[in-house]
C-alpha cells in the first residue's frame, strides 16, 4: 500500500499549491482537485501538447497534477459550497491558497469547518502568511522570490547585470516542500491526539529560510553577501568554479584538489592525457601527492609551496577540462574523486543513464488520447509503501459523477 | 497538547545542510534529535561545525554560525566508533531509537559495521534514512556531490542564466535546503507508515534524484514535444515558457538596487502603461506584441525604472495591484521587511558557548503544535553524559572511564 493511502485530500486548485497536492497523491493520497466549471488558470499555462493551447493540453497542468481526481464547483455558489463541505466533513486535508479572508466570508473557514471535523488538517499555503493582508497582492513566483532573497544572491560577478532567479517555479516548489512537511507532521500528530489543526504557510518565508549564507551571514555578523557567476554568493570574492569544456558544455570544477590522493590522482590523468610535458607545473603536484602531514589550505597565499601545489591542482584540472568534453572530464573527475559537476541542461540529466538506472523516467498511461507519456519519477520512495503516479492529471470536472452524482 | 513529534527518538549522523536541515524540522517539532559526532575529530566531518560566520572575536569549534543555525534543539554527543565500546554503546542507542539517519557518501555507515541489515537485527522497525548525492545503488553511486553539483547534473544550474552569458546557476546550495526538505519528508513519511503499521524501512534518498524533479514542466516538453532546453536560449528571469510579459528584473536609482516587475495580463499591463504615461508603452498593447517583442520592450522599461526609487515604485505598482516585488538584500528582507519578523521567522536561540543568537525559524505556524526553536546547536559532546546516563543507564563512574579511554 502507499503510504497516505487512506488519507483524503481537498485541494483548491491553485498554481501556488499544485505541486504539494501532487507530491501527496503520488504518494497514495487520494487528493480531490476542486476547479471552477471554467477550469483553473493553471490549464491554460504553457507548453502545450504539439503547441496547441487548449485546457486538456497544458503539459505545466499535466505535471502537477499527476495521480489526483478533479470536480468543478463554484465556491460563491451556496449549493455548491454545500457539497463542499460534506467532502471537507470527511477529508483529512484542506490545501488551498484563497485569498486570506475568503474561506471565512464564505463560510467554509478551519473556525467553521473545525465544528463539523475536528480531525481536519487544513493547510493555507499564502504569499506572506495567512494573518498578512499583503498576501493578498497579486504576486509571483518571479516576484516572491525577488523580496525573499533567492533572488539577491544569484546572477553574475558582473553587478552591471541583473541579479537572476533560478527557473521553474522554485518559489512555489519550496513552500509545497514545507506544506508537505507539514502535512506529515501534523498528521503524526494527529495519529496520538485524534486533533487536527490549521497550518499557515508563508511563500514569502519559506524562501526567507532557503538561502543558506546570505540569511545567517546577516543574523550572525551583519555582513551581506554578494552574488558571483556560478558559485556562491559570499562577502569576499571567491575563486571561479564554472568552465567551458573542449565540446563547448560547462562543467563546475568544484573544490579544487587538497588531499595527496587527489593531487596524485590528477597527476596520473595528465599524463594518461598526454599532457604533463605541456604543464610545467606538473612538479607541484608530484609534491602535492607526496605531502606529509597536513596540507594546510589557511596557508594560501602566505607559505609559498602550499600556494603553489593548490594552483597547480586548480590549473591541472582547467587544463584536463580544456582538452576534453564535459561528460569525460565529469566522469573522470569524480573517479579521481573529486566532486566536479557537468551541467546538464534538464532533458540530459533525464537521459542519462544513472538517472534512467534508478528509475526516473515512468510511463503515465493517457487512456483519453491514447499515447503512453514519460514522466520524471519519485523524488524518494518508501520501500514498503512505494511512490506511484496512479493516473494521469485530470479532464476538467472528470470525476463530477463519481464523487457528486452530477456530471462535468 | 503535547509537541506534535513529541516521543520519537533520531539517532542523527547527519551535518553540512543536506542533511541537518532536515533533522533541524524535526527537533523544533518536538522530536528527541540525538546527534553523534566523532570526539577524534572533533565533529568535523560537519565543516560547517567551526566555520564562520561568527557572533563575535572567539574562534573554536564550537562557535561556527551556519552550523548553530543548522542544527537548534538538537542534543549532541560524542562516540569514538573505531572502538569496539562506543560501536556497542551506538548499538543500545539504536534499540531505543525510532529512526538512524546520515548523509555521509554511500558506504560510509557499513564500514563501521552498521548496515541496514545489521540495524535491524538490533531493531526490528527501525526507519533508516539515508541521503547522498547519486543514491546508495545506480551506475554514480560512488560519485561525491555538494549542493552545487547537484544543481549542475540535475538540469537546474543550465536553466538559471540570462541570455548571452554562462550559467549563473544558484548562488548558494538550493539543493542542500532542498535535499534536506525531502530528507525530512522521506522521515515523517515512513515515521508515518510505521505509526499505521509498525514497520520500519531503509529509504535511499538521493538529492539529484530529488533535483531532476523539480523540472517537471521541462521534462515534458521534451518527453512530448521533442523540445529541450539546450536547444534555446536560457532567460530565466522571463515568464516560464513565456506566458508573461513583461517580466524581468530591472535597476532602480542607487547601486545594485533592483526590482522585480511581471504583468500577468492586458489589464495589469494597461495600468502600467497607464502609470509610465510614455509614448512607447503604446507599442506593446496586446500579449501577443509584448512577448514578441521583449527584448525591445526590456531596455524601455529598464530606462523608467532606472529613476525610480525601489521601494517607492514598489508601493506605487502594489497599489496599482501590479505584480511587484523589491530585489531585497537580507538586511531589508530580515530587519526591515515587516512581514519576516510579524511572522516570527528569526527566532532567538540560547546556545552554550555563542549565547544569544537569531537563527533562521520554520515558515509555517501549526494552530495547535507549533514548532519551538529556543535552544543552538550543541557543543561538541554537551549532552553525552546526560544522555547516556538517562537513556541507557550509564553511571558516572562508568562514564568517566569512557572518556578516560577515549571511547566517548
Amino acid at each position: 500500500m502507499s503510504v497516505l493511502q487512506g488519507i483524503r485530500v481537498i485541494e483548491l486548485a491553485h498554481e501556488r499549491t499544485a505541486f504539494a497536492g501532487k507530491l501527496l497523491a503520488d504518494m497514495g493520497a487520494d487528493v480531490i482537485l476542486v476547479e471552477p466549471p471554467t477550469g483553473s488558470p493553471g490549464r491554460l499555462l504553457p507548453p502545450f501538447v504539439d503547441d496547441q493551447p487548449g485546457i486538456e493540453r497544458s503539459l505545466h497542468f499535466w505535471h502537477y497534477n499527476t495521480s489526483k481526481r478533479g470536480i468543478t464547483l463554484m465556491l460563491d455558489d451556496a449549493g455548491d459550497r454545500v457539497q463542499l463541505k460534506d467532502l471537507l466533513a470527511s477529508a483529512d486535508v484542506l490545501l488551498e491558497s484563497e485569498p486570506v479572508t475568503r474561506l471565512a466570508n464564505l463560510g467554509i473557514d478551519y473556525a467553521d469547518l473545525a465544528g463539523i471535523n475536528p480531525r481536519l488538517i487544513h493547510v493555507a499555503v499564502t504569499p506572506f502568511g495567512r494573518s498578512e493582508p499583503l498576501s493578498d497582492l497579486p504576486e509571483t513566483d518571479l516576484t516572491l522570490m525577488a523580496s525573499s532573497g533567492p533572488v539577491w544572491s544569484c546572477g553574475y560577478d558582473d553587478h552591471s547585470l541583473p541579479p537572476v532567479r533560478g527557473w521553474g517555479f522554485q518559489g512555489y516548489h519550496t513552500a509545497c516542500h514545507f506544506a508537505v512537511m507539514s502535512v506529515f507532521t501534523a498528521l503524526l500528530g494527529r495519529g496520538v491526539s485524534g486533533q487536527g489543526q490549521f497550518i499557515d504557510v508563508s511563500i514569502s518565508a519559506a524562501s526567507n529560510v532557503t538561502t543558506e549564507g546570505a540569511s545567517y551571514t546577516w543574523l550572525v555578523e551583519q555582513n551581506t553577501v554578494q552574488r558571483q557567476t556560478g558559485r556562491h554568493a559570499s562577502t569576499r570574492p571567491t575563486g571561479d568554479t564554472q568552465m567551458r569544456c573542449a565540446d563547448g558544455r560547462w562543467v563546475n570544477t568544484g573544490v579544487p584538489p587538497r588531499f595527496p590522493a587527489e593531487f596524485a590522482k590528477l597527476l596520473d590523468w595528465l599524463r594518461v592525457l598526454q599532457l604533463e610535458d605541456g604543464f610545467p607545473e606538473a612538479v607541484f603536484l608530484e609534491l602535492g601527492a607526496n605531502w606529509e602531514g597536513p596540507f594546510d589550505l589557511s596557508r594560501i597565499g602566505i607559505d609559498d609551496t602550499i600556494t603553489a601545489v593548490f594552483a597547480a591542482g586548480r590549473e591541472g584540472l582547467q587544463l584536463i577540462a580544456r582538452t576534453i568534453g564535459a561528460q569525460d572530464f565529469f566522469e573522470g573527475c569524480q573517479r579521481a574523486g573529486l566532486a566536479v559537476g557537468i551541467i546538464n541542461s534538464p532533458e540530459e540529466a533525464f537521459e542519462n543513464h544513472h538517472f534512467k538506472a534508478r528509475g526516473m523516467q515512468v510511463p503515465v498511461v493517457h487512456d483519453d488520447i491514447g499515447r503512453t507519456v514519460i514522466y520524471p519519477g519519485a523524488p524518494f520512495s518508501l520501500p514498503k509503501a512505494p511512490w506511484r503516479i496512479s493516473r494521469r492529471a485530470p479532464k476538467l470536472g472528470e470525476h463530477n459523477r463519481e464523487i457528486l452524482g452530477k456530471e462535468a | 497538547m503535547a509537541q506534535a513529534l513529541a516521543g520519537y527518538r533520531i539517532c542523527d549522523f547527519t551535518g553540512q545542510l543536506a542533511g541537518a536541515g532536515a533533522t533541524k524540522w524535526l527537533a523544533a517539532f518536538g522530536a528527541e534529535v540525538i546527534r553523534i559526532e566523532d570526539p577524534v575529530r572533533q565533529g568535523r566531518w560537519d565543516i560547517l561545525r567551526g566555520n564562520p560566520p561568527y557572533i563575535d572575536e572567539r574562534r573554536g569549534i564550537d562557535l561556527g554560525g551556519a552550523f548553530n543555525n543548522h542544527n537548534t534543539d538538537k542534543l549532541g554527543i560524542t562516540l569514538n566508533l573505531k572502538t569496539d565500546k562506543a560501536k556497542d554503546i551506538l548499538a543500545r542507542l539504536i534499540a531505543v531509537s525510532d529512526v538512524v539517519t546520515e548523509n555521509f557518501a554511500a558506504g560510509v555507515l557499513v564500514k563501521w559495521g552498521f548496515s541496514y541489515a545489521r540495524m535491524r537485527e538490533i531493531r526490528p522497525d527501525i526507519i533508516y534514512v539515508s541521503n547522498c548525492g547519486f543514491g546508495h545503488v545506480g551506475p554514480y553511486s560512488e560519485f561525491k556531490t555538494w549542493g552545487p553539483i547537484v544543481q549542475a547534473v540535475s538540469g537546474l544550474t543550465h536553466t538559471s542564466a540570462l541570455t548571452g552569458q554562462p550559467p549563473a546557476g544558484w548562488g548558494y546550495s538550493y539543493m542542500d535546503h532542498t535535499g534536506g526538505y525531502y530528507m525530512a519528508m522521506a522521515i515523517l513519511a515512513a515515521l508515518y507508515h510505521k505509526q499505521r503499521t509498525g514497520e520500519g524501512q531503509w529509504i535511499d534518498l538521493a538529492c539529484t534524484d530529488a533535483a531532476l524533479t523539480l523540472n517537471g514542466p521541462a521534462l515534458l516538453d521534451w518527453t512530448v514535444n521533442g523540445r529541450g532546453q539546450r536547444d534555446k536560449p536560457v532567460h530565466s528571469n522571463r515568464s516560464q515558457f513565456n506566458a508573461m510579459a513583461p517580466h524581468g528584473i530591472y535597476p532602480c536609482i542607487g547601486e545594485d538596487e533592483w526590482i522585480a516587475i511581471a504583468c500577468r495580463d492586458d489589464a495589469q499591463w494597461q495600468s502600467l502603461a497607464t502609470f509610465i504615461k510614455q509614448d512607447w508603452t503604446a507599442r506593446y498593447e496586446t500579449l501577443e506584441s509584448r512577448l514578441k517583442e521583449q527584448d525591445a520592450l526590456d531596455p524601455c522599461l529598464t530606462r523608467w525604472t532606472g529613476t525610480w526609487n525601489k521601494f517607492e515604485l514598489e508601493e506605487a505598482l502594489r497599489a496599482l495591484r501590479i505584480p511587484v516585488g523589491v530585489v531585497q538584500k537580507p538586511a531589508e528582507r530580515i530587519d526591515r521587511d515587516p512581514t519576516t519578523g510579524n511572522f516570527g521567522l528569526w527566532p532567538v536561540v540560547e546556545h552554550s558557548a555563542m549565547g544569544a543568537v537569531r537563527v533562521d525559524g520554520q515558515p509555517v505556524h501549526f494552530s495547535h503544535t507549533d514548532w519551538q526553536s529556543t535552544r543552538g546547536a550543541p557543543c561538541l559532546s554537551e549532552h553525552t553524559e546526560e544522555v547516556l546516563s538517562r537513556l541507557l543507564g550509564f553511571s558516572n563512574e562508568e562514564l568517566k572511564t569512557l572518556r578516560a579511554e577515549g571511547v566517548l
